[in-house]
């Protein structure tokens, strides 16, 4: 039987080891976005295929969650007698949280596990050495694109993910429960200020990246056929979302620290 | 004295405790075939892709046109690789991109040549490879696997490359399709004057495209001649394997 302080040791190396990889992978991917060359179709062909194929399932995802906050605080706030705050705090919501982390871990599954299976797919077909063998960099081809796709269109999304959230809650709230629209809307312009929408939208380009790189990532270290494919799909989705949830956390302490 | 335009010296390529190459040296010659055999698992692949600089041997140099390519990167990379074709075993063409576009690949991506011009080229070196110009603008998935090899011996040939590695080129063919492939590449070959590097276990295609045999046995070259003596080689491990023989002193990879 193994020494238990053995089987520790090995899993915080093994985890180092991960974090250090992943760690030059990004850095490789991020050398290869900001320096040319580029490929302009790659790059479009991706901003299609991550942003505008990802317009529905952040729409629904965004209207169903606004009108779900929106129920769930009128009932908290009904009993304090604090009905009116449900405005305002459904736009602070959607704005700083829920928007951008319903929108990153929709995508987590939508478009990271999607990037791991078809690069999966490519490294275990020789796709990935044949483009190596014909003079192009994998990291510039392939990875540079989807990273610079998921960095441009993840606030987009987000932007419009927090206009649905919040008509989500005003449909709720108007239909719902009795609000009178005018008061609903004024409530809500008058309550949302640029930093909340700024804050959502940096960590926006943030879940972009992690959304991108460990899709690639998973993807290029793909092994053993169809089951590898999928193990690599399952784990950049998995790791993404984890990430995005710690990313997060991380950034919504230093944007109150720092009064964004 | 010709330099030869690649040579393996010494060359090692370890996975974990399983050493798959244990000091391989070879060279190929300006406008030579040279096939290697060897059974499954004998390290044929995990050789060709040192020699691609798609791994980086443990031990041992690479030498290509005399300049040591063994740890090279960037622009002495790239120079060498725009100077080499690559053949893979299951065609491994871009599921994404037509026909065509895979065929004039390196000439739109890395040449930087206009797709007007670059498809004209693609369509004239389908030709050369016996298919048409209605296929260039199908998808590798529309089309046979025999089909698939010949698009994959067009994007290897099509910026003339001065050497072209073929990996298993017959694999999974019918054998009437199979002859049709080599003739391909003989053709192909001599009219570049380029020189081949083949790995395969199908002798039917290492005698007919072959200058000459090496034999690549648990890391080793372990034999190498003219492809007319393969079968006169006076070595037992050659003579069990062209025999396509059970019994010997390789054990079968099962």
């Amino acid at each position: 039987m193994q020494n238990p302080f053995q089987l520790i040791g090995r899993a915080v190396l093994g985890l180092f080891a991960e974090v250090g990889r992943l760690a030059v992978f990004a850095a490789q991917v991020k050398g290869a976005a900001f320096t040319p060359r580029w490929y302009g179709g790659q790059i479009l062909s991706q901003m299609v295929k991550i942003g505008f194929y990802s317009l529905p399932v952040v729409g629904m995802s965004a209207v169903f969650i606004g009108a779900a906050l929106a129920l769930n605080i009128y009932e908290g706030g009904s009993r304090y007698g604090a009905e009116q705050f449900v405005p305002s705090i459904v736009v602070l919501g959607i704005t700083r949280e829920l928007g951008v982390v319903i929108t990153g871990l929709m995508l987590a599954g939508r478009v990271t596990a999607g990037i791991a299976a078809e690069i999966g797919a490519m490294r275990v077909t020789e796709q990935i050495d044949a483009l190596e063998t014909l003079s192009a960099s994998r990291f510039r081809y392939l990875y540079a694109p989807r990273f610079i796709a998921a960095l441009v269109t993840l606030p987009m999304l987000v932007a419009l993910a927090d206009v649905v959230g919040v008509m989500g809650g005003w449909l709720v709230s108007v239909y719902g429960l009795g609000f009178d629209s005018t008061v609903y809307l004024r409530n809500t312009i008058d309550f949302v200020t640029m930093n909340d929408i700024i804050a959502g939208l940096i960590k926006a380009v943030v879940f972009g990246g992690v959304i991108a790189i460990m899709g690639c990532y998973q993807g290029d270290r793909s092994q053993a056929g169809a089951t590898g494919v999928g193990r690599a799909a399952t784990l950049s989705m998995v790791g993404a979302a984890v990430l995005i949830l710690a990313f997060n956390y991380v950034m919504s302490t230093l944007f109150v620290e720092i009064g964004l | 004295m010709t330099v030869s335009l690649l040579k393996l010296e010494g060359v090692e390529k370890s996975f974990g405790p399983k050493k798959v190459l244990r000091g391989v040296d070879i060279d190929v010659a300006p406008g030579q075939s040279l096939v290697i055999i060897g059974g499954s698992g004998s390290g044929k692949s995990v050789m060709l892709k040192n020699a691609l600089g798609l791994m980086t041997p443990d031990a041992g140099r690479i030498l290509f046109d005399g300049q040591d390519v063994t740890n090279a990167k960037g622009k002495t990379r790239e120079a060498m690789r725009a100077r080499i074709g690559m053949l893979f075993q299951a065609g491994a063409l871009f599921d994404s991109l037509t026909v065509w576009e895979n065929v004039a690949f390196r000439l739109i991506n890395s040449e930087g040549m206009r797709r007007k011009d670059a498809k004209e080229r693609a369509i004239e070196t389908l030709k050369k490879v016996r298919l048409g110009a209605d296929v260039g603008g199908l998808y590798p998935a529309e089309i046979s696997g025999g089909m698939q090899k010949r698009v994959s011996l067009a994007r290897s040939i099509i910026s003339e490359p001065d050497l072209i590695f073929f990996d298993e080129p017959t694999t999974g063919l019918d054998p009437i399709t199979a002859d049709a492939i080599n003739d391909l590449i003989l053709e192909m070959v001599r009219g570049l004057g380029a020189a081949a590097v083949t790995i395969t276990h199908d002798m039917a295609s290492a005698k007919k495209i072959a200058d000459e045999i090496a034999m690549l046995l648990d890391g080793k070259i372990i034999w190498r001649g003219p492809a007319k003596d393969v079968y006169a080689s006076g070595n037992e491990y050659v003579d069990q394997f062209v025999n396509g023989r059970a019994e010997g002193p390789i054990q079968p990879a099962i």
